[in-house]
């Protein structure tokens, strides 16, 4: 083995680095933030009794949990311009991944609505709760609470995913380091590094994730 | 310059999911064996033997799979001084991927067993060995079918991005196939049908398998 890494390459151009993080965390936040919007109308969807709304809502999440992103995103950046609708690459990554995270959280959300009981809400009436006091205390924090978990895997899951629009060169860290390895020829350092900072990014969140989880669903250990 | 009919455009995209299908198998078992011995480390008393296996299993979960791909093929190439083809390197990454998960599942599933069973299996005098292959492993391969069936639904997936560094299968001959009739969006679609026909059944069978055992037990 006569191979000498060097991580200088890393120090060096650590300021494209730092850029390539915020370009993903800006695109992990706005394409989540649209796909829990659309998992959120989902949920609506595939609990409701009219059967229309019912069909399209499985029909979304199935197709969409079955079959791989790559071939997802190509079909909104390839596919799209041939019927006349083109997409910057970014705004292709945006969509498909919002599109993408949306089907998983539907499931997600779903759950929470159905998991809330009837006989809860109705304790809370006898017990003298207003509309709001109920709606806050019994339906929105502890069904939040229980999707809680749930929720932030595929929050994870989906900013790893973030990583595969490199492929149709949106800008973000995977990007980066393709940039970098076709110049400098210094594969295994980048993608070490790259790697190393997704590990870094993923911690992160879920340390964050899991303050929130002590200060808002603590009592949540209790309810079951 | 070639004209492709539909007929012929499917045709070779079905000869492509052939090695979809192929690569997706190697993961799955090699992940598998894999896996199992990961596990096995995870679930083992000693911290030595037990920290390795969590460092690798956040490793591969904290990355993403593109990533992993990348580094066996451009990385281990350069540091081995090994010339890894697209395939080797696919077959490396997608395993090591797997086994990731798999460990993670079966892990859950070993640890869901109540401690009653360990203790009771002890009392009658098994080591730890018996114990595990007498008592505890049967029930949690039971408890762990419906999300490792559900598990190679992400294998599958996880295959398209072999494509990425050059494993011809259905996406990358899609991308081709496109490239050269300038019709992603019938391609892309046809592309996206095969993946659910191979994905959907699967995903149907983790489900049912799933109430199953949930009425069972």
């Amino acid at each position: 083995m006569d191979y000498t890494l060097q991580f200088s390459v890393v120090w060096n151009n650590i300021g494209l680095f730092i850029q390539g993080v915020l370009l993903t965390l800006q695109l992990a936040i706005t394409s989540i933030s649209f796909g829990l919007i659309l998992g959120i109308l989902g949920a609506l969807g595939r609990t409701s009794d009219n059967r229309l709304f019912n069909g399209i809502s499985i029909a979304y999440v199935e197709f969409i949990r079955n079959t791989p992103f790559l071939i997802q995103l190509f079909f909104f950046f390839f596919g799209l311009p041939s019927i006349g609708l083109r997409l910057s690459p970014w705004q292709a990554a945006v969509i498909a991944l919002a599109i993408n995270f949306g089907a998983y959280s539907t499931e997600i959300v779903r759950a929470g609505i159905e998991g809330i009981r009837k006989g809860q809400i109705e304790a809370g009436l006898a017990l003298g709760f207003k509309k709001l006091q109920i709606f806050r205390h019994i339906v929105l924090i502890p069904a939040l609470g229980n999707i809680y978990p749930a929720l932030v895997s595929q929050i994870v899951i989906a900013i790893l995913f973030t990583s595969v629009v490199s492929q149709i060169s949106a800008e973000e860290l995977t990007f980066v380091g393709n940039y970098l390895q076709s110049r400098t020829f210094r594969s295994f350092e980048v993608y070490l590094a790259i790697a190393l900072i997704y590990v870094g990014i993923v911690w992160l969140i879920k340390a964050i994730a899991f303050l929130i989880q002590k200060r808002f669903f603590a009592f949540m250990q209790y309810t079951r | 310059m070639q004209d492709f009919t539909l007929p012929q455009i499917f045709t070779n995209l079905l000869l492509a999911t052939r090695w979809t299908i192929v690569l997706s198998a190697i993961a799955f078992v090699g992940g598998g064996f894999v896996g199992f011995l990961v596990m096995l480390m995870r679930i083992s008393p000693n911290k030595f033997i037990r920290y390795p296996s969590m460092l690798y299993v956040e490793f591969f979960q904290g990355t993403p799979l593109l990533m992993q791909l990348f580094l066996t093929f451009f990385g281990l190439s350069v540091i081995l001084d090994w010339n890894l083809s697209p395939w080797t390197a696919a077959a490396i990454a997608l395993t090591t991927y797997s086994s990731a998960f798999l460990s993670d599942i079966w892990r859950g599933s070993v640890e869901a067993i109540p401690k009653g069973q360990w203790e009771a299996s002890t009392a009658l005098g098994l080591n730890y060995v018996r114990q595990l292959q007498r008592v505890i492993l049967p029930q949690a391969v039971k408890m762990s079918i419906p999300p490792t069936v559900g598990f190679a639904v992400q294998v599958i997936k996880g295959t398209s991005l072999a494509s990425v560094i050059g494993f011809v299968e259905l996406t990358r001959s899609a991308t081709a196939i496109s490239n050269v009739t300038f019709q992603p969006f019938l391609i892309f679609t046809i592309a996206a049908i095969i993946y659910f026909c191979l994905c959907f059944p699967l995903s149907l069978l983790s489900k049912r398998l799933e109430h199953q055992f949930a009425y069972r037990t």
